[in-house]
């Protein structure tokens, strides 16, 4: 049977591994391939690098530790941030990586998507969605009912800064005929909080969808990893902070998953 | 000696992992995209990732020499590389392969998520020196929208999603993977280890 995925993900900027939230209180980490094999050894089943280099000097420093992490990590590796072009997707397939995380680009030119797939396959291509709240009733977005009351999910761009008001539900469903193989789903509400994911806009998504659904933003204790992969209907999870700050390794997660019955791959 | 194998380059997709994962088995990798360099070497690796019509284009120039040499030398083929062995695909229309083995490839069933991504268990249902080492039940690295149905018994180890899927096949000099082998940790560098032992016999 085809397990959950648990994805630990690592900022990466000039090089560097990062911690922080929010781009405040950013800390230097140490080097990406070195994390990446102690993920890997704790049985993570895939890894992402988001490039949050300011710099176009600092983006070209992600090929040579995509290259470096190639050599040493042999799980599927996703690189996301700043990718604008197709022949940036090109030089970093070529350095070692599985996937390309596509998110502002895709809104502001949704081509890329469709010529991203058709030159490199569906399966290399990840649709990056950050999406917000907005608690209000309007008839031409796709909304749905929550605890806190009825909203729509509105697409933010540019690290989670711009609002698009494209409606999320929608955009979803986009970007899966353009040709995207994957949804990598951030709550702009949840990530950061530690108080869980948002489960009604993965739940939604995972429904209006065929294709996996990435859960990101909001993890901080091991239920909540639970509730995003079963309530959720998500297909796999992303974490930063609880990693990163040692709260959990992927082994327990994976272990209190397997208890309550979960397929993961142990 | 190291033996040499050669990674086929035809423009498809992560060969960086395929290579730098036979090389930590002891093996001469080399990535190739000419003819040549072909019949210098003791094994060949197809990879694959992409469409199979546009994967064929590609390998026009390769076509022959894979035939000629399949029979004297071990090729492993890598997911769309898997496919390819085969004689015609769904995808995109009906498209001819190598015909290496009888059988077809055709899409998922509908009733489940496309493509089939992530770690899934294999059974093995018989003896292969690909899997020496390996049991039923290991987790693999699956990406795949389309799977073989193969007409003859070449079907070493099988998965499950929505339907049985062949995960392992082999016939004569012909090995392959649904699964990326090197893509899947540990237990996926083991089939590249085993690889590389069939590569020194020759």
């Amino acid at each position: 049977m085809l397990a959950k995925r648990i994805i630990p993900c690592l900022d990466v900027k000039d090089g560097q591994v990062v911690k922080g939230v929010h781009f405040k209180n950013l800390r230097y980490a140490g080097k990406p391939t070195k994390l990446a094999r102690m993920y890997d050894k704790q049985g993570a089943d895939e890894l992402v690098y988001l490039d949050i280099s300011a710099s176009p000097q600092g983006r070209k420093t992600i090929i040579s530790v995509v290259e470096e992490t190639a050599e040493q990590v042999f799980i599927p590796l996703t690189v996301g941030g700043g990718i604008n072009e197709v022949d940036d997707i090109r030089s970093i397939l070529k350095a070692g990586a599985d996937k390309i995380a596509i998110n502002t680009a895709a809104v502001k030119k949704p081509g890329i998507i469709k010529e991203g797939a058709r030159k490199f396959g569906s399966q290399c291509i990840v649709s990056a969605i950050d999406a917000k709240r907005v608690y209000e009733e309007r008839e031409d977005m796709i909304s749905v009912d929550t605890p806190d009351g009825r909203c729509w999910f509105d697409v933010y761009v540019y690290g989670g800064r711009k609002s698009t008001g494209i409606d999320a539900i929608a955009w979803s469903k986009e970007v899966e005929k353009l040709g995207a193989g994957e949804i990598l789903l951030t709550s702009m509400d949840a990530d950061g909080t530690k108080m869980g994911f948002d489960l009604a806009l993965t739940k939604k998504i995972s429904e209006e969808t065929n294709i996996p659904i990435i859960s990101s933003g909001g993890a901080g204790t091991l239920g909540h990893i639970h509730e995003a992969l079963t309530k959720g209907k998500a297909d796999a999870a992303l974490a930063a902070s609880i990693f990163h700050y040692r709260e959990y390794t992927v082994g327990d997660i994976k272990e209190y998953l397997r208890e309550k019955g979960v397929t993961v791959r142990i | 000696m190291k033996p040499k194998i050669a990674i086929i380059d035809y423009g498809v997709g992560n060969l960086r992992s395929a290579q730098k994962g036979l090389a930590s088995k002891g093996a001469n990798a080399m990535i190739v995209e000419d003819e040549d360099a072909i019949d210098a070497c003791d094994a060949i690796v197809l990879p694959g990732v992409g469409a199979f019509c546009d994967a064929m284009k590609q390998l026009r120039s390769f076509h022959e020499l894979l035939l000629e040499n399949v029979k004297k030398k071990p090729i492993l083929g890598i997911c769309l590389g898997m496919q390819l062995f085969f004689e015609e695909s769904e995808e995109d229309g009906l498209h001819k392969g190598l015909s290496v083995m009888k059988g077809r490839v055709i899409r998922l069933p509908r009733s489940v998520k496309i493509p089939q991504m992530g770690w899934n268990t294999i059974e093995i249902k018989k003896e292969s020196r690909l899997m020496a080492g390996i049991g039923s039940g290991g987790y693999f690295y699956f990406v795949h929208s389309y799977y073989a149905l193969p007409r003859e018994d070449v079907t070493v180890a099988a998965t499950h999603y929505g339907v049985e899927i062949p995960a392992v096949v082999e016939k004569d000099n012909a090995y392959a993977t649904q699964f990326h082998p090197e893509k899947s940790g540990k237990v996926g560098l083991r089939i590249l280890e085993n690889f590389v032992e069939l590569a020194k016999e020759m």
